[in-house]
């Protein structure tokens, strides 16, 4: 593979990589992913780096994922949890990442609530910036992990039919994903109830289209991918029950059977089971829910490894 | 006091046609000669300053019917004090003060205190408006008439929207008794519940909560209808949809009262503006599309939009150097609302005629304040203005306590070189150089 120069100093979103810049991660990240599974040994690429794990929102798999993935690496990660930090004293973000930003944090993990939270603290602060999800914005790992598991699939990005079905509207990951797949040249559908669609979806990922029936959006697709209702992110009402959104957009054997013979189904999880998804499907062989997340250690590896790494050759502005 | 002798100036004024180079000469507060080298015969002296206004306008002062002064309250953002400054070197000689400080204007004593303050002060005028509700909580009617006795100019609850129908019909009745106009601040809140900019393509980008164009457009169609059936005068405050303009054109068609006012900043700017999330482009009303944008100017060009209002909303970086659903929506106009506006002029989309109407007679009737006007036996209220002058608009330099604006660094052609209320400079760009 041809090696092409990373210039990132920040990864805040799939809207600022090329193609190229996701080929060199995916193409850096599969050669971990295989190392890991032959021989889980610890690196030294990062030894002496310091990552902070800042989560002001609730996480188990994106932090533990970024926690194990610097460590493999060689370098100090810290967590830090919002519940005990000085924030709930109500220090401002600026101040809080000011703070680390002395304490010669080299990167830092940020998941915020709020949209663009990780793309403000990049332009005040010298430390890399991982975005680890920002509101309703992106989740550029989640997508690159995605993207990993699929390239591993089907051995390519392009041509792929790919259903994303759900709670658009408030997922970060969806927007991730429809612009990745995008650009990779991939056919993307989103699919939710109108109540779950943001305005002009269908301008989130290049030949992007929207469907309000699940069946409509999985007929012919090589994935589908669900997503979960993000309860805590809703405002007003978008379905009238759980019963019937499980019943009109959730996903079983009987529907999937409308997909490609050799499907694959994702989830970023966590899995809402029988409600978005049927749990004997999350547990079936078309299932690829925890290679996602093992493709997930490896994505972050080869992302710290790039913003940070020995050989990266990006001054600090 | 030294009389004031402008001369060789291009004086403007559409509210009697006069276009054309002449002498305007102020004794006192009043204009007492104005004319084609109507001050041939005077000479600088001690008693008369001349200013040479060669290849200068001279136009009627501004009038800004949507300011807030932030006094009481926010003293930290802006106040009585350096809002009328900033006004006065926006060209501005009368404003209109938004009542949601803190506390609310929803008593005569704030007006009161207002009032004063702002005469004390001297330079550019202030005219409170006083809120439609108490504590701007949409339920009961505040003391009008006492608000009116004291100054108030017109109601509104700016900021927030009077959405209970039966409260606007009654704002409607009780305002019109007291022959006050009703502002309305034109939003459906259950339709704009966490909205952070407007709803399309670009806060589907951003994963930032839409504020749709129909939360205004149901507002302004209700309150037409609530305007014709109680007879009460209407002001819409910062349109900013295209279905406003048509929902207000068709509303004059039918002789309905109302009049309605326009933004700078919704006359330039669009929702791509926001990508980047600088929260300097978060606003309220939201900027909004290219097909706004057009409708909005149409809408002034053939006055169906009446006026111009800035909505300067200074905020200080307490509010706007956060994560953008974190920031206050708001920015700063008075100092920049002519020379950027000149810009469409220029490329246009409307005359200078219509824009100096807009600016001055027409905002002036709306809240029944004496128009400025150029003409023998008026009150000298009028700018200079250096239509050539090539600048940049630096915040830093602004006469305002806060610099939240989208327009930092642009660069504009037209400047403010002075401005007189009731023949006393209010502002002087350099007076020492001739003002230039």
């Amino acid at each position: 593979m041809v090696d092409h120069a990373w210039s990132h100093r920040h990864l805040l979103s799939i809207a600022d990589l090329s193609v190229a810049d996701i080929n060199t991660l995916l193409g850096k990240a599969d050669t971990l992913f295989d190392e890991a599974r032959k021989r889980p040994k610890k690196s030294e690429a990062l030894r002496g780096r310091t990552i902070i794990n800042v989560f002001f929102e609730a996480s188990t798999r994106t932090r533990s994922s970024f926690e194990v993935a610097g460590k493999r690496l060689g370098a100090d990660v810290i967590n830090i949890s919002v519940a005990t930090s000085s924030v709930s004293k109500g220090e401002s973000l600026l101040d809080t990442v000011k703070n680390l930003e002395v304490m010669r944090a080299d990167a830092l993990v940020i998941r915020h609530q709020a949209s663009g939270a990780p793309n403000y603290v990049a332009k005040h602060t010298r430390a890399s910036i991982l975005n680890a999800g920002d509101g309703m914005h992106e989740h550029p790992t989640q997508a690159l992990l995605d993207a990993l598991t699929i390239r591993r699939h089907f051995g390519t990005l392009s041509g792929l039919t790919v259903a994303i079905c759900g709670d658009i509207v408030h997922s970060r990951v969806a927007r991730s994903n429809a612009i990745l797949l995008g650009k990779t040249g991939s056919k993307v559908r989103l699919c939710g109830p109108k109540t779950m669609m943001p305005r002009d979806a269908e301008t989130l990922g290049e030949s992007a289209t929207v469907h309000a029936n699940l069946d409509e959006a999985i007929d012919g697709a090589d994935v589908v991918m669900m997503l979960r209702i993000q309860n805590e992110r809703v405002y007003g009402p978008v379905m009238a029950s759980t019963r019937e959104y499980s019943r009109t957009f959730g996903l079983n054997a009987r529907r999937l059977a409308g997909a490609k013979q050799n499907v694959i189904v994702m989830h970023p999880g966590p899995i809402n089971r029988g409600v978005e998804l049927d749990t004997h499907l999350a547990d079936d062989v078309r299932s690829v829910v925890l290679e996602q997340v093992e493709a997930g250690v490896a994505v972050r590896m080869a992302a710290l490894d790039l913003c940070i790494g020995a050989n990266t050759e990006i001054a600090p502005s | 006091m030294p009389a004031l002798l402008v001369r060789n100036v291009r004086a403007f004024d559409p509210q009697h046609l006069l276009d054309a180079v002449v002498d305007v000469f102020v004794e006192g507060d009043t204009i007492t000669r104005i004319g084609p080298n109507a001050g041939v015969d005077l000479l600088a002296s001690d008693r008369v300053r001349v200013i040479d206004g060669t290849n200068l306008w001279l136009l009627p002062g501004f009038v800004d019917l949507h300011a807030h002064v932030r006094e009481p309250g926010q003293e930290y953002k802006e106040d009585v004090k350096s809002s009328l400054r900033a006004a006065a070197a926006g060209g501005f000689v009368d404003i209109c003060a938004m009542p949601n400080t803190k506390p609310v204007n929803d008593t005569r004593a704030i007006t009161e205190m207002l009032v004063y303050k702002a005469r004390a002060l001297g330079g550019t005028r202030l005219h409170p408006i006083g809120a439609i509700t108490m504590g701007l909580g949409g339920k009961e009617l505040t003391e009008m008439a006492d608000q009116r006795d004291a100054g108030c100019v017109g109601v509104s609850d700016d900021g927030r929207c009077v959405v209970n129908s039966g409260v606007m019909r009654r704002a409607f009745e009780y305002a019109s008794t007291f022959d006050l106009p009703v502002i309305q601040h034109a939003e459906d809140h259950d339709l704009t519940d966490g909205a952070q900019m407007h709803e399309g393509a670009v806060a589907t980008k951003l994963g930032l909560r839409g504020w749709p164009r129909v939360a205004e457009d149901i507002i302004v169609a209700r309150d037409l209808m609530l305007a014709e059936y109680t007879g009460g005068r209407y002001h819409l405050a910062h349109a900013s949809t295209k279905g406003s303009v048509a929902l207000i054109r068709a509303a004059k068609e039918r002789g309905i009262k109302v009049s309605a006012e326009v933004t700078p900043h919704h006359l330039l700017l669009t929702h791509e503006a926001l990508l980047g999330y600088d929260t300097a482009c978060k606003v309220n009303p939201p900027l909004r599309e290219e097909s706004d944008v057009q409708a909005l100017r149409e809408g002034l060009a053939d006055g169906t939009i009446d006026c111009v209002a800035t909505d300067h909303a200074p905020h200080s970086h307490l509010e706007k150097d956060l994560p953008f659903a974190e920031a206050s929506p708001g920015m700063v106009g008075l100092e920049l609302c002519f020379p950027v506006l000149l810009e469409l002029v220029r490329q246009g989309s409307f005359s200078l005629t219509r824009l100096v109407d807009a600016m001055t007679r027409s905002p002036a009737r709306i809240v029944a304040l004496p128009p400025p006007t150029l003409r023998e036996g008026a009150r000298a209220n009028f700018v200079l203005v250096d239509p050539e002058a090539t600048w940049t608009l630096d915040p830093a330099r602004f006469e305002s306590k806060s610099r939240n604006t989208p327009f930092a660094g642009r660069q504009v052609q037209g400047r403010i070189l002075a401005t007189y209320v009731d023949g006393v400079a209010a502002f002087e760009l350099s007076p020492e150089k001739g003002l230039r």
